[in-house]
């Protein structure tokens, strides 16, 4: 395997004016080693081996103790086994229901308050931005915590203050809009900075045109600015799908406190239950690979369906210009 | 639940831009105001967090509010230090060493792919681009099982390798540091240090690292971040509790709170301890993660 991370440098150091060469492989080969080597060893070879043991299922020969466990071809068998599992079919629903949930909402928030920290109106653009990306200095794992604590009657002072008004409140009955809250909280601001970052590229000539076209705040922000930044708009969509098909660290700390949350709740977690609960490897393979795959054809269809949309767009402009 | 929620902006920004002109002052305290209010959102359970870690187990569970008389910082802080013979800031330091190594030598060796891609050109160089963007997109979660299986069979599983080695690669910051490099290295500076007689690696080591240092800078905070904040692989890989970074620590005590409910204030108190690093290095290194996150938009 290690053969191959060398081939790309390795025939023709083909650097350009370069005067003295270091060894046949030059230096370009010397500076990627490092990453492609372990980029080998942890990305594709684990890929690989997922695909590999997804194949097989370990069967135990032999009377109970002491009998040999034997890996035995079952070719499809444990995506068959997976699929068939409710269980597993019920994790990518929760998945599919989250993202219908959360991505819209955190998309359309982060771009919201992104427009409206651009807008000539805003103050303190420093400190906002800087408040607004905070959450993303909090682990995960502690944001699942405090949100959870805040969740819980007693512990809350929100729940209490609801409580005492009179309303009565159970979030932790409710698992995905929790969830969703805690998914919202951690990544708008993350996303927000990108969109902003995005906005105030945009060239001022353009803006002032649409201003003096007369187009309000709110005509220049859906007409201009946001195709405008399109592109910003489908890269934060696309690692925000993939990240939403990796649902772990929120659901297990909320499967302690909140009955709804099964220990298989996502896809992910099925996959760990199947791991280290169930041992059984052959089954937690195929989901993950199942996982990548979902992930693979999502980030497909989110390219290939902008991309398609922007040749659209670019044909008109330029039929227009005509 | 839509209760914790905030108030959409949506409705302020729909006031703010009515084609009717409202008074200037107007729009300006209804734009301001909902950044207020989205700025509470993000802000006010970290202030919980500041307050709760103040309480003992009794006023953290009775819902009670924080007075002078019953402020138990400094006794939370001695429970976090005592607890389990220090174990908190044993997992402390673990996190400290796989960020701080793991983020160190993941940038470098992000900088040093990123640099190969800008300065040279080699036979099939943008499918070999292609491949790593490709990797950005692989669920890192569906990665984990296959290489705890693999590291089981290489005897380093509950090792610190096997947390700080998959910590090592980032195809991201491969993809950031060429953009930085196609920002920061001009190639007539290249050119002139060969003139002189430096070689590749050193032209790279002496020059090219120094011209792309913010970016260097601000793959390490990414990686710190990504690092410090990793819950999954560290769970899938560590069974020995002194190996734990402190994530994974909060979450085995946050599990015994239902038996022993002295643990809450443990817990609160360590989550506010461990995000401490990573808020100074945000207001601190404000212009870094801005240019990693405007690199990452402008693709």
């Amino acid at each position: 395997m290690t053969g191959s991370t060398t081939v790309p440098g390795g025939g023709t150091p083909a650097a350009r004016g370069t005067r003295k060469r270091r060894g046949p492989l030059g230096a370009p080969a010397v500076l990627l080693a490092p990453f492609l080597v372990l980029f080998t060893a942890c990305t594709l070879i684990p890929i690989g081996y997922a695909v590999y043991l997804s194949l097989f299922s370990e069967r135990r020969s032999g009377l109970g103790f002491g009998g040999t466990t034997t890996q035995v071809f079952t070719g499809l068998g444990n995506y068959t086994r997976a699929l068939g599992d409710a269980a597993f079919r019920d994790g990518f629903w929760n998945t599919a229901q989250y993202c219908l949930l959360y991505i819209p909402l955190m998309l359309g928030l982060s771009l919201a308050v992104a427009l409206l920290l651009d807008s000539a109106l805003a103050r303190a653009k420093r400190f906002f931005q800087l408040a607004l990306f905070l959450p993303h200095a909090v682990p995960g794992i502690i944001a699942a915590l405090v949100w959870t604590y805040l969740y819980t009657p007693g512990i809350s002072p929100v729940i209490d203050a609801l409580n005492s008004a009179g309303t009565q409140v159970d979030v932790l009955g409710h698992p995905l809009p929790a969830i969703v809250n805690i998914a919202v909280w951690e990544w708008t601001g993350y996303n927000m900075v990108i969109f902003y970052a995005a906005l105030q590229a945009i060239p001022r000539e353009v803006l002032e045109a649409a201003v003096v076209d007369g187009a309000g705040p709110l005509r220049t922000a859906f007409g201009v600015k946001i195709p405008l930044i399109r592109a910003s708009v489908v890269m934060v969509g696309l690692f925000t799908v993939i990240g939403s098909l990796q649902l772990f660290t929120e659901p297990v700390i909320l499967h302690d406190v909140a009955p709804g949350v099964v220990s298989t709740w996502t896809p992910n977690m099925y996959a760990y239950s199947a791991a280290f609960e169930r041992n059984d490897y052959g089954l937690a393979a195929a989901s993950s690979v199942l996982l990548a795959l979902v992930a693979a054809a999502l980030s497909f269809v989110v390219t290939r369906f902008t991309r398609d949309r922007d040749e659209k767009r670019t044909q008109k402009r330029t039929e227009t210009a005509r | 639940m839509s209760t914790l929620t905030p108030v959409r902006p949506d409705a302020d920004v729909a006031a703010a831009g009515k084609p009717r002109r409202r008074p200037w002052t107007m729009s300006k305290t209804a734009v301001n105001g909902a950044l207020v209010l989205a700025t509470l959102y993000t802000l006010l359970p970290l202030g919980w967090l500041l307050t709760a870690s103040a309480k003992n187990t009794a006023d953290l569970i009775g819902g009670r509010s924080l007075g002078a008389g019953n402020f138990h910082l400094g006794q939370n802080l001695h429970d976090l230090a005592t607890t389990g013979d220090g174990i908190y800031f044993r997992w402390y330091l673990n996190s400290l060493l796989y960020a701080g190594i793991g983020a160190l030598l993941c940038a470098l060796i992000c900088v040093c792919a990123g640099y190969a891609f800008h300065v040279y050109g080699f036979p099939g160089k943008e499918k070999l681009f292609g491949v790593v963007l490709l990797g950005v997109l692989v669920p890192t979660t569906a990665l984990a099982l296959p290489m705890y299986l693999l590291a089981s069979q290489l005897h380093i599983v509950n090792t610190y390798w096997a947390v700080l080695l998959p910590s090592l690669v980032n195809p991201f910051g491969v993809y950031l540091a060429r953009v930085f490099c196609a920002g920061y290295v001009p190639g007539e500076t290249l050119e002139a240090a060969r003139m002189d007689g430096a070689g590749e690696l050193r032209t790279f080591w002496s020059i090219g690292l120094k011209m792309v240092m913010p970016g260097f800078v601000t793959i390490f905070l990414f990686q710190f971040t990504a690092i410090w904040n990793n819950f999954f692989l560290p769970l899938v890989m560590l069974s020995d509790n002194r190996l734990f970074p402190v994530s994974l620590g909060l979450y085995s005590w946050n599990a015994q709170t239902h038996a022993f409910p002295e643990y809450y204030p443990l817990v609160v108190t360590g989550s506010l301890l461990a995000i401490l690093p990573l808020v100074i290095a945000f207001v601190l290194l404000q212009r870094h993660w801005k240019a990693g996150l405007t690199a990452g938009s402008v693709k």
